[in-house]
Formats: C-alpha cells, structure tokens, sequence
C-alpha cells in the first residue's frame, strides 16, 4: 500500500511539475486585442452572432474573419466602436437601427416550466415552478434564447412601444 | 462706460420677431369656469413622474395630493378642484407625439372646495430648508415652460454660493402675455414670492428683470419696491431668446454660463416670475399649484383671453371658451410660437408648464417647403449660443452625430432663432431635436449594455458558487459514507472477533 502512495504521490508532483513547466515555456501568445474587443462586447453570451459566445466573436473579430456589424444587442453604436478599434472602415448607414426587441411572456400559455428562466444570461426572466413567469424588461437584451425552449411557444420578442420618455423627433425629409 | 451698460445688458445673436402681444396684453386675467371633467397627467415636469396616490371612486377635495413626488427629481400632482376620481388610466399627453400618458380623471363636482384653510405663515422667519420642502410639497416647476422641479434650485443655496437670483418676466415669445398680466394684477404677491426664494437662496442682488416692451409692468413692479428692499427691478431690450436662462444671465450680469454648467455654478439662479407667484402661494398662503395663466391667442382665435385655468383642463375647453376658432388652425401650438410644441389635437390637458396656447392661421407659419441651403451664415449670426447651425445640420443630414456634437450640438438651446432667419426654410431646430434624441439613444444603449454586462457576470458568478457549493456537499457526503462504510466495517470486525472488540469500543469512547 505504502507503495502504491509513493508511486502515486512521485508520479502527481512529476506530471504536475512537467506540466507547470510546459505552461511556461510552451505557452501559447494570445493576442491582447481579443481580451480588448471582449471587453467591449456585451457579455451575455447570447449567441446572436452566431458564434458561442462573446469570447470567440472577440476572436473572429481580432482575426477579421466576422464582420464588425455582428452584434445585434451592441447595436450600431458597437459596430461603430469595433471599426474605430480595428481600423475597418465601414458603412453603417445600410445597418438599420432596428427598434430593440424584448421577450414578453404571454402569461395565458405559461405553464411555469421555469426553462426560459434557466437559459437566461442576464437573469432577466422571475418565476417558480408551476407559477406565472414575467420578464423584467429592463435586464433583457432579446437574445431569444427563452423562446427557442419554450415548450408552449408562450414567449415573443416584441419592441418595446415608444412611451414620452423613449420618443424622439424624426430626422426632416431632406432635399 | 458705454462698453460696459453693452456689455451688461445684451448677448450676442438672437432675433427680433413681431411680437404680436397687443391682442392679449390690455386684457385682465380672466378666471375660466370649472369644467366637467379634469385630466390630469401625473407627468408634468422634468424627472421621474409622480405615483398616484388615488383610486377610481375616491373623492378628492381641491388642493389634496394626489400623486405623489418620486425620486430626486420629481414633483407631486394635486386635484386642481373638488370631485371624485373616476379613473387612473392612459390619456393623450400635451406632447409632439399624443402619446398616451398616465392621467388621473377627475369629474368635478362644482363645489370646487379647498382642504383644510391652513394659516398663512411668516415666510421669511422660515429656515431654507423648510421653504424649500414646501415648495416641493406644493409641487412647484418652473412656470416659463421648462417645468424644473422648483424646489431643486431652491435648495442649490445650501451646496452653491449664490450671489444673483434673477427674476425672469422677460417673456420674450410673441404672443404671449400671461407673465405681463400676472406682474400687472398680483404685483404684491410676485414680489412676495421673490422675497421668499431670495430668503431661500440667501442671494446678496436680487433683480427682477422685465423687456422694455412691458412698460406697464415694470411700472407696476417699481411702485411696490422701496428702497431699502435690495430687490431691482430693471428692463432690458427686447430681443429673442431673452427669456432663455443662459442668456438673461448674460445680459444683466455679464457672465457667462461655461459649456455644460449650470447658472449655479457661476453664483446665479433665474427662476420666473409664475414661479414667484407659484413660491408665493406654496410657502405662504400654503396653498399647492393647482392652477396657472395661461394665454390663449393666435389668428384663428374668435377672442383671444389671458385666463386662469385649473391644470387638467382639456385645450378644446379653453379655445370654446374665447368663441371657438375663426378658421381650423393651420397649427396648434402649446406655449410661444417659437419653442413652443406643436399638439396633435385639442383633447389634451393643460398642464404646469403651459404658458401659452396659441391657435395660428395659414398665413401666420410658414409652410414653405426647405430648399437647399445656401450657406448664407444667416443663422450662424442669429444663433445666441455662438453655434454654426449650418455646419451642425449638414453633419446631421449626412448622419455623423458625433460630428455635431462637436461642433457644439449640446449647447444649443433650441430657440429656434436659426430656423426664424433661415431663407431656406430649412428645419435646422428638427435637425438638432433628432440628433440629440438619437446621441440620447446611444448613451442610453450604452448605460444598458453595461448594465446587461454586470447581470450576466453575477450570474456566471452565482453559478460558479453553487456548482462549488455543490462539489464541496458531494464530497463531504462522499466522505461521511467512506466514514460510515468503514464504522460498519470495523463494527463487523469487532462483532467476529469479540474478545479485542471490548478494548476498540474503549477506545472509541475515549476517542
């Protein structure tokens, strides 16, 4: 027995040791530019660019491999923000600023799975078992992961109504 | 000498438009009968709106609070006359857009009687503080239309010195005479009011300040002054924005308020004289802002009228109340036609802030469709700010916000003096309405975002811990049934061999 804990203990601390040593001299150089572009991203993970997750957009985009308009949370200011970082210039004009979209829970078809609230990245979903869920609109970012796991189809994302707060004067019909 | 009365008393820019006051200005203030129905929007001020504090059903007398002040930036609604609360619902707001506002409905019950008569106070033997919990409680806003919660400024004397307070009864926006009337009919109380926010304020130099295009009242103000009062009532010359804040304070102190600064901070306060009057009720006579002067003129008005309206009286109200309309106005407008906000129809409210409701004909705006600028710097000599409003439009046509912004797009105040003396008749004041909107937006994102970035951390963050908290309780369970596992082992042992199983439970219960 006192043998197997020898072996067991040497062979630990060798490979421990071999792999410490790796990390250090073997390491690979990650470019400071994608933590600098993660910085910036959102964070939630959503998946609306269709990569998973922020950190591997932040790589698509240090590597120029996603275009700097694939945020749709971030929105155009981001895009903006990501040319000026990766010296692209772009066209944002085409970039429709799209109203933004939040989830809202038909509360006649809930049926207090709790599954959305289980997916959401910021929490933005409330709810118990078997109890009505509701949706906190300020904490959501209308990823719209809830409404993929729905099991009634009760989640939408809708824009949110303008209210006197949120309305804004309309750009004069130029000539 | 004469470089300095110059200096004192103008500001670069501005426009002189007719002022078109002569319709109102000789007549008294008339006081509009109770109508039917009041709605009253919990919204009429600047900040965060009030909560509600009544119920459909619920009788209501004039003067009770019935919404109630939230946050720091905020002021309370009270019930404009007696009557019972029929509902607590969406109604169309005095807005550009008719976008529905949260409206308390009143039906009012004719009696129009007041709370309790509390006794009128020696206001000026009041500490600051106090004064200015009352005006709060009263919910005061300023009455020139920009609707700044009062008793914020009030209490700015405790954290800023302030040196100035200036009155503002220049009511430079044509058509209007409300301000006119009320230094006029209730001189004595406006300077009541005025003494109370210097009080407040502990302001060395107190002036109220009048366009020497209202002799009348002016002479009004001056009769009622003494001497030994330091309160100074002086005129300047008429000229477009003089009403504005930044620029009153221009021409009667020379300063100049720095880009993004508040009067405050360079030792001044301008409130208006409705404000004073409105001070005066609050503090005093202890009576909340129930009510307010409003002008309502314009060419398509049958007769035109300075009338005291309780807020939450629907704009149709007032217009049948001055015969109807001639004509259907072109445009209607709520307060001067200058800055004034086009409504989208005559069903909403008057509300704190409306000074003025003017009906124009055709012939009175102008229609003409924009042409192309011309780059004639008309508007860069009209702008009282010192902007470039061409160059700050042509970047906003071409979408670079962040262009005009540069170029000074915050500082801008709106006044309109640009689009006044635009030969194109281009919408430059709709230019800068869109742009700051859509720089408001991008903040907003912004804000937003960095919020939505924290949320999603301490959730990862939280899940992190359960899944620790997790793997620490499997362990120590795991550990409890290896524990338990090799008790029943030994005890198993013990139980085979039982003359040393003696000496183990020995050890154990020394153990």
């Amino acid at each position: 027995m006192y043998a197997a804990i020898v072996v067991l203990t040497a062979m630990g601390l060798l490979l421990g040791y071999a792999l410490g040593m790796a990390a250090k001299y073997l390491k690979v150089e990650k470019d400071p530019l994608v933590d600098e572009i993660e910085a910036m991203l959102p964070g939630t993970n959503c998946g609306q660019c269709g990569l998973p997750g922020c950190p591997s957009a932040a790589q698509a985009l240090a590597a120029h491999e996603a275009p700097v308009t694939l945020c749709p949370p971030g929105g155009k200011a981001l895009a903006q923000q990501l040319a000026d970082k990766l010296s692209v210039s772009v066209d944002l004009s085409g970039m429709e600023e799209e109203a933004p979209v939040y989830a809202r829970i038909k509360e006649d078809q809930c049926n207090g799975c709790t599954r959305c609230y289980k997916v959401c990245a910021t929490d933005a979903i409330m709810g118990a078992n078997r109890q009505i869920h509701t949706v906190f609109t300020e904490a959501c970012n209308g990823c719209g992961k809830c409404v993929e796991v729905c099991p009634t189809n009760g989640l939408v994302l809708v824009p949110e109504p303008p209210t006197l707060r949120t309305w804004r004067w309309s750009k004069p019909q130029a000539r | 000498m004469l470089s300095f009365l110059f200096k004192r008393r103008g500001f670069q820019g501005g426009v002189h438009p007719e002022d078109r006051k002569q319709a109102t200005s000789h007549l008294p203030i008339q006081t509009l009968p109770l109508p039917e129905r009041l709605y009253v929007p919990v919204q009429q001020h600047i900040g965060a709106a009030a909560q509600p504090r009544v119920q459909a059903g619920q009788k209501v007398l004039k003067g009770e609070m019935i919404a109630a002040g939230s946050g720091p930036v905020s002021a309370a609604v009270h019930a404009p006359t007696s009557g019972t609360v029929v509902a607590v619902e969406p109604h169309p707001a005095p807005h550009p857009s008719g976008l529905p506002v949260q409206t308390i409905v009143i039906e009012v019950d004719g009696e129009d009687r007041w709370t309790d008569e509390p006794e009128p106070e020696h206001a000026l033997n009041l500490e600051p503080e106090v004064i200015a919990q009352r005006v709060a409680e009263a919910g005061v806003v300023g009455m020139g239309g920009a609707t700044f919660p009062a008793a914020i400024k009030l209490n700015l004397g405790s954290r800023h010195t302030i040196d100035t307070l200036v009155i503002n009864g220049s009511e430079c926006e044509p058509y209007l005479t409300c301000d006119d009337r009320l230094m006029r009919e209730r001189t004595q109380e406006v300077i009541d009011g005025v003494r109370i926010m210097r009080h407040a304020l502990g302001a060395r130099h107190t002036l109220i300040v009048v366009e020497d295009n209202k002799p009348e009242a002016l002479a009004a103000l001056q009769e009622h002054l003494y001497e030994m009062d330091h309160l100074e009532a002086m005129s300047v010359p008429t000229r477009y924005p003089m009403g504005s804040e930044k620029h009153m304070i221009k021409a009667v102190t020379g300063r100049e308020i720095p880009a993004g600064k508040l009067g405050a901070d360079i030792g001044v306060i301008v409130h208006n004289v409705g404000t004073a009057y409105a001070v005066h009720r609050a503090v005093r006579m202890r009576r909340p802002l129930v009510s307010r002067i409003v002008t309502v003129g314009g060419g398509a008005v049958q007769r035109p009228a300075n009338l005291e309206v309780p807020l939450g009286t629907r704009v149709e109200e007032l217009l049948a109340y001055c015969g109807g309309t001639r004509e259907t106005p072109a445009r209607l407008l709520m307060g001067g036609p200058m800055m004034g906000q086009i409504m989208p129809h005559a069903q909403v409210p008057v509300v704190k802030g409306t000074n003025g409701l003017i009906a124009l004909t055709a012939a009175e705006i102008n229609i003409d469709d924009p042409m192309p600028c011309i780059r004639c710097g008309r508007c860069v000599a009209a702008c009282p700010c010192g902007l470039m409003p061409l160059e700050m439009a042509s970047r906003i046509r071409s979408e670079d916000m962040d262009g005009a912004a540069a170029h000074g797009l915050m500082d801008c105040v709106a006044c309109g003096s640009c689009s006044y003396v635009c030969p194109s008749h281009i919408p430059l004041v709709q230019y800068f309405q869109h742009a700051k909107g859509v720089l408001g937006d991008r903040r907003e994102q912004q804000r937003r975002q960095e919020e939505l970035k924290k949320l999603a951390q301490q959730r990862r963050a939280r899940q992190e811990a359960e899944a620790q908290a997790k793997a620490e309780a499997a362990a120590r369970k795991k550990a409890e049934r290896e524990a338990a596992k090799k008790k029943r082992a030994q005890q198993a042992e013990a139980k085979e061999t039982p003359a040393p199983a003696k000496t183990n439970d020995k050890d154990k219960a020394e153990a």
